[in-house]
């Protein structure tokens, strides 16, 4: 095996003639950009287009809309990480509820069954929105579970208007990315969807059949 | 003409004859060619955004020893094991021994080309290890027992109704439906249990950074997040030359690949993963590896020219405007990459002995070079694969390089040579063939002329004009 490596190796140094870098010019990219009201326009804009709901609200009244939309939808068991500002936020004005929520506080192996056929919404938060492609930015980790906004037939998430960026590259600038990333950097862009069938687009396939924002200011 | 480029032909008449091929493959590409168009609108900002595309990877393939290194040891400090493999045996075997040291039953799939290249399922399946694709397209393809004829778009050569039938005819318990949403339902139901209880999942990668060591995957159906995460272990293939240097990088091909792909302005899921579940974690693999397969890429990497095939990022913008691959589709070419991009590719890893005919299944309309969003030579590259399947100095630097030459047409252009450096010889044969009313529809000729009108010649040579005229030498 290792010999595989050395020999892949060699033949690609014998071969070469300089192995001088190419200068990238981002300035196409550094280009893109939009002042306030545009970039949430174009934000919720093209997020509408793939059938992402999106819902305009604040920092106070985020979750009751949630739990508003909750019950809407019929949501029975929805999955949240219970220590982050959001999640406390939602618990509190769950309670009163029908809703139970359920912590993502435990080794997926310990709820592997009951997350993948009992519960039927998860709710996250994300690091922040890309303009130029209206997605959202997650970076998982304890606080930010990979299946949390991947199993769960509906996937709730509050963002907050603060945390645009023009452009993916922006965003890696900003939170300093290439010294050191998470276990997933994830962009979303509407709910799940294939077109595999005769080019018919049909949303929720493996992942979530809803994706819902709750866009904050 | 040898056996491989008979069958080639056999199969190209085949699909021609084929009027749902036909049908299907012209709608779905006039789609995908209008929708890449309309995410387009700025020629100006396309081809800054080209260049910068085409940058990036010349940047990572002049330094591609090193920054595979700088892979290696940056997916080493975050947990990622990872093995180099020269051959697709090689491979098979690496991700079988991952496999049994875990007792894997069943493997799930995320969509992966490396992987079709290896036949991996195939090899798994013959050490009882059931491979399953996770991938809509790619799920239909393997329950019908065929190939991807698309590297985007799997089934893109079936319609709802043959699906329908597909299913009704595999699935149990399924009856015959024609609708493209209780499909997708009845699909995602039984992937979903499978997901829950597979073993390990197995997925390409899209590029690999060697800054933070990371594997970049893109994909609308959330197969491949599922693939990468539900089951414990993580297995990612791919051909060395998908990495890039900086995390930067990955952006321009971002947001050229989706747009040049399915006329998207960005997938659903873009998936960074650099790493397994990490301390205070509730989820994710407790392993991943990273497969870098050679096969044939290291000799494709020594010729300068010939290099620019690495630069490919996959978007397969190049066979939706191909008129060739409209016509006769995907799974004429006979090969796991077909297209402009397989013509290329393909003989340089399998060999001008098998494949040496596919640069030939090309127009040389010139759609493919204009749409490469990384700005890869296509068309000069067929013309040059063209001459190294009849290379005659011997040192051809492709693979099975000369094996296309025939006796027949090295006879010819021996006989052509040999005329055109006598002029009297020169003069008899043109004068014979103004006498005979043209060539004689014989060997390829009369293929060409089954179809075509024969020019024919002018009654006199251009010669014997000008000596009519007294202006002889
Ligand atoms: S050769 Fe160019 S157009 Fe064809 S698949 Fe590769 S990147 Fe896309």
């Amino acid at each position: 095996m290792s010999g595989s490596r050395e020999n892949i190796l060699r033949r690609l140094r014998d071969s070469r003639e300089t192995g001088a870098a190419v200068g990238r010019d981002f300035t196409v990219i550094e280009d893109l950009q939009w002042s306030g009201d545009e970039a949430v326009a174009r934000f919720t804009g093209l997020m509408r287009a793939v059938n992402t709901e999106v819902h305009e609200t604040t920092r106070e009244a985020w979750p009751a809309k949630l739990a508003e939309l909750c019950v809407a939808k019929q949501v029975m068991r929805l999955a949240l990480a219970a220590d982050t500002p959001v999640g406390q936020a939602a618990r509190s004005v769950l309670l009163d509820t029908s809703v139970e929520t359920v912590a993502y506080s435990r080794d997926i192996e310990d709820w592997r069954e009951e997350l993948f056929f009992q519960v039927d919404a998860g709710l996250s938060t994300a690091a922040g929105g890309i303009v130029e492609t209206g997605s959202l930015f997650l970076q998982t980790g304890p606080d930010e579970p990979r299946l949390l906004s991947l199993v769960p037939p509906i996937h709730f998430v509050v963002l907050s208007r603060a945390d645009f960026a023009n452009t993916l590259l922006e965003m890696l600038r900003r939170h300093d990315l290439a010294a050191g990333m998470p276990t997933n950097v994830l962009l979303i862009s509407g709910p799940s969807k294939t077109a595999d069938i005769e080019q018919t687009l049909v949303y929720g396939v493996h992942g979530p059949r809803q994706l819902v924002v709750l866009l904050t200011d | 003409m040898d056996k491989p480029t008979r069958q080639f032909h056999v199969r190209i008449q085949e699909a021609l004859n084929d009027p749902q091929i036909r049908a299907n493959f012209r709608r779905a590409m006039d789609g995908l060619m209008t929708k890449r168009a309309n995410m387009f609108p700025d020629p100006v900002e396309l081809e800054r955004l080209r260049d910068l595309g085409a940058a990036v990877r010349r940047n990572a393939l002049a330094q591609l020893p090193e920054l595979l290194e700088r892979l290696e040891a940056k997916c080493a400090e975050n947990g990622i094991t990872v093995h180099w493999a020269e051959s697709v045996d090689e491979a098979n075997r690496i991700v079988l021994d991952i496999c049994r040291r875990h007792s894997a039953k069943s493997v799930i799939k995320g969509k992966s080309m490396v992987s079709e290249e290896m036949e991996l399922n195939h090899y798994l399946g013959e050490f009882g290890i059931e491979a399953l694709e996770a991938d809509l397209g790619e799920y239909i393809v393997q329950l019908a027992g065929q190939l991807p004829s698309h590297i985007v778009m799997p089934a893109i050569h079936m319609n709802t109704r043959q699906i329908a039938e597909l299913f009704a005819e595999k699935l149990e318990g399924v009856g015959y439906i024609e609708d493209a949403e209780e499909l997708t339902k009845v699909a995602r139901e039984i992937l979903r249990h499978k997901f829950f209880d597979a073993d390990v999942g197995v997925s390409g990668v899209n590029f690999a950074v060697a800054e933070t060591g990371s594997l970049v995957l893109i994909e609308n159906e959330g197969n491949g997040r599922l693939t990468t995460t539900a089951p414990p272990v993580h297995v990612a293939v791919t051909g060395i030359e998908k990495v890039v240097e900086n995390l930067e990088d990955v952006t321009p091909l971002l947001s050229l690949l989706p747009r040049s792909a399915t006329g998207q302005n960005v997938t659903t899921y873009v998936n960074m993963i650099s790493g397994p579940r990490r301390d205070g974690e509730r989820d994710g693999p407790q392993e991943v590896h990273l497969l870098l397969l050679d096969n044939g890429r290291t000799r494709i990497h020594a010729d300068p020219e010939l290099r620019q095939t690495l630069q490919c990022i996959r978007c397969s913008a190049c066979m939706n405007h191909c008129p060739v691959y409209a016509r006769i589709g995907g799974h004429a070419y006979g090969t796991v990459y077909p297209g402009p991009i397989g013509e290329i590719l393909m003989p340089q890893i399998l060999g001008c002995e098998e494949v040496g005919a596919l640069p030939g299944a090309s127009s040389l309309c010139g759609a493919c070079g204009e749409v490469c969003p990384v700005r890869i030579p296509i068309p000069k590259m067929l013309v040059r694969l063209r001459k190294e399947a009849v290379d005659n100095t011997g040192a051809s630097p492709v693979k099975g390089g000369g094996a296309q030459r025939s006796f027949g047409e090295a006879a010819t252009w021996k006989g052509w040579e040999k005329v055109h450096a006598s002029p009297a010889l020169y003069r008899l044969a043109t004068r014979t063939a103004t006498a005979m009313g043209g060539l004689p529809a014989l060997g390829p000729l009369k293929t060409w002329a089954s179809v075509r009108e024969v020019p024919k010649p002018a009654a006199k040579t251009l010669h014997q004009r000008l000596e009519e005229r007294g202006n002889s030498r």
